[in-house]
């Protein structure tokens, strides 16, 4: 202390003091400030336009040259990041060759690439935003919101996805796609934009608590163990039928050949 | 008649390979003085096949191995039956066993396996020891006429004749009469519990339940399961909301089954460009909002899979296609009638409410359905 007090009126004192008062503040601040737009904010303009160039490569010969759609796509403008992030992380964009529907396949770009892709699309027009960890994570949901979520799953989305979302058949070659393994953000953008056939669930009508119950529900009994053996699908009788008569009744008839056959003769 | 006495030659020399009873038996019954009818057969009876003794019936090496192979099965049966009671107490519940598609309790899996060889085992030890070294002999049994003889038939008869005299029924008819009379009022009551069966459906009656919903003017539409009202603004074009009216939230039991079988709708948002609206419905939309019954006009299956490009509604049980940008007409499957739609309205607080119950009745169609103020396949009103 008296090393401190001896040298408090030294010339460098002053100075010295103003820089370890700036330190402190610089260190509380940093400290206090929000972190998450830090990493992301500043590179937004510098990821718009790369998500400009690659969509200019991959994306404008059937959404046109600024997304406005073309007689090969529909337009972009509105579908927001949402709708990206969910066609292309899940491989159905960019598509192959025209079909009846965009199948999931091997994707095409990175985590990188796919948020710039959806930071460029974005800027057209508003519309959903990917969502945030915290709207579609199942974390501490009771039983009972579990519950609700299947009560909202089997009344909005068992039409199609089939009551335990193994997926269904749609006319014309199209497909409700099997929701067992797929990701819980990707069941949230699908609800949030309703890709391809599927129609929008917004969330000013299916708010995302219950979306979060919903991908609970699906989460919950996709865990479930299998104490019935071979599934087949979980397709219900049509697959069990093939089965049954294919396998069962092969079997029977087999058996049946054998036992009247003639077996070895003496001659 | 040629041709038959040369197939019973044919027949009569195989009789030499039948064993001794068998050939004794039909000596017999050919004995009997039963009229025999030939048939005239376009292709000579072969007979009976040749006997070829099997290679167990003249080798007792084969023999003893067939055998050894049965008892083997056999005492196989003891072993997967321990090992069906080792796998019922040792192996726990919760493990699992996982065989390519196969992810499935091990417990189970090895229950099943065990008894199953088990009783496979037995059934493929007995039908080897029947194949292989049970007595091994064609046999033929003739056919013996169905009828009875003439004077089973007589005696029978005679029975029945003597059986009503002595009853008194042709001296004294008073007791038929009241005997069939007491039995036939017993139809009364039986007809009384089959009334139950109805009421029977007449006008006013159908239009009390079936062909009225809970749907009156003024009543919100909201969400199915959650009951939140809907504004307009928070539908997305492409947007499906599965509904219900406000009022069912008050009813339970079987009055709230009953009404939610007939009023379930599906609100879809639609780009109003994309919609053919007829002149008499300009007002039952709002802003590209439409609303139909949930109810299949076919046999009222609760359809809800949209596809939101096509705008096609379709039923999962039978594939009826509606076009809900075309007044939910059919345009394919085996339904009759369009799907009904529901005027709508906004109300004073901006709620999306009814502008007045079904103008036709929902759901499947019946006999006395009338269905004149429905949309028919080919879009006019039949």
């Amino acid at each position: 202390m008296r090393l401190l007090s001896s040298r408090r009126r030294h010339p460098a004192a002053k100075a010295l003091l103003l820089v370890a008062a700036l330190f402190v503040i610089g260190a509380v601040y940093a400290a206090v400030a929000p972190t998450e737009q830090s990493a992301a904010e500043p590179n937004t303009s510098q990821q718009v336009t790369k998500g400009k160039e690659l969509f200019s490569v991959n994306c404008s010969s059937c959404h046109g040259l600024n997304g406005e759609g073309t007689s090969q796509g529909p337009s972009l403008v509105g579908v927001g990041a949402a709708a990206v992030n969910f066609q292309v992380s899940t491989g159905r964009m960019p598509l192959a060759r025209p079909g009846a529907q965009a199948p999931v396949k091997p994707r095409e770009f990175n985590d990188e690439e796919v948020a710039a892709l959806a930071a460029y699309v974005a800027t057209l027009g508003p519309g959903p935003a990917i969502p945030n960890a915290s709207q579609y994570s199942t974390d501490g949901l009771t039983d009972e919101e579990i519950a609700r979520g299947g009560e909202l799953f089997r009344t909005n989305c068992s039409a199609c996805h089939n009551f335990t979302g193994r997926g269904g058949a749609l006319p014309g070659g199209k497909h409700a796609p099997s929701l067992v393994g797929v990701s819980n953000l990707h069941i949230y953008e699908a609800m949030l934009t309703g890709p391809q056939q599927m129609p929008v669930f917004s969330d000013q009508v299916l708010p995302s608590q219950q979306k979060r119950q919903i991908i609970a529900y699906l989460d919950s009994i996709h865990q479930e163990p299998n104490h019935g053996g071979l599934d087949l699908g979980g397709l219900g009788p049509v697959s069990e039928g093939i089965v049954g008569w294919a396998i069962g009744i092969g079997c029977l008839i087999g058996f049946a050949i054998w036992i009247t056959a003639r077996g070895a003769r003496a001659r | 008649m040629s041709t038959s006495s040369g197939t019973s030659g044919v027949g009569g020399e195989t009789h030499e390979e039948m064993n001794p009873e068998q050939q004794i038996a039909r000596e017999d019954y050919a004995g009997h003085d039963m009229p025999v009818h030939e048939p005239a057969h376009p292709v000579p009876d072969p007979g009976v096949e040749e006997h070829i003794p099997r290679l167990t019936d003249v080798d007792q090496a084969a023999a003893d191995r067939v055998e050894r192979q049965v008892v083997t099965m056999f005492m196989l049966v003891p072993v997967t039956a321990v090992l069906f009671v080792l796998s019922y107490y040792l192996i726990p519940r919760d493990s699992f066993v996982d065989f390519g598609p196969l992810h499935a309790s091990a417990k189970h899996v090895a229950l099943g396996l065990t008894l199953g060889i088990g009783v496979l085992l037995i059934g493929l030890a007995t039908q080897q020891w029947a194949r292989q070294l049970m007595a091994n002999n064609e046999i033929i049994e003739e056919r013996h006429p169905g009828h009875s003889p003439a004077d089973a038939n007589e005696e029978a008869m005679n029975q029945l004749t003597v059986g009503i005299d002595e009853s008194g029924v042709p001296r004294r008819k008073m007791l038929i009469y009241s005997a069939l009379g007491a039995i036939g009022i017993l139809a009364a009551p039986a007809l009384v519990l089959l009334t139950d069966l109805g009421p029977v459906a007449g006008p006013n009656y159908r239009r009390r339940t079936f062909e009225t919903t809970l749907w009156k003017e003024g009543v919100r539409l909201v969400n199915d399961i959650t009951y939140t009202p809907i504004r307009p603004e928070d539908l997305e074009i492409g947007q499906l909301v599965n509904g219900v009216p406000e009022n069912l939230k008050d009813l339970t039991g079987a009055a709230f089954n009953d009404a939610k079988a007939k009023a379930p709708i599906v609100i879809v948002r639609m780009n109003p460009a994309d919609i053919k609206i007829p002149a008499d419905r300009k007002d039952w939309q709002v802003a590209g909002i439409l609303v139909y019954s949930k109810i299949c006009t076919h046999v009222g299956c609760p359809i809800s899979l949209w596809e939101q490009q096509t705008h096609h509604l379709l039923c999962p049980c039978h594939q009826s296609t509606f076009d809900l940008a075309d007044s939910g007409k059919v345009v394919f499957g085996p339904a009759a009638r369009a799907l009904p739609q529901l005027p709508i309205k906004i109300n004073d607080e901006g709620f999306l409410v009814a502008r007045s119950g079904f103008p036709v009745p929902v759901g499947p169609s019946y006999f006395e359905r009338d269905s004149r103020k429905d949309l028919g396949q080919s879009g006019e009103y039949r």
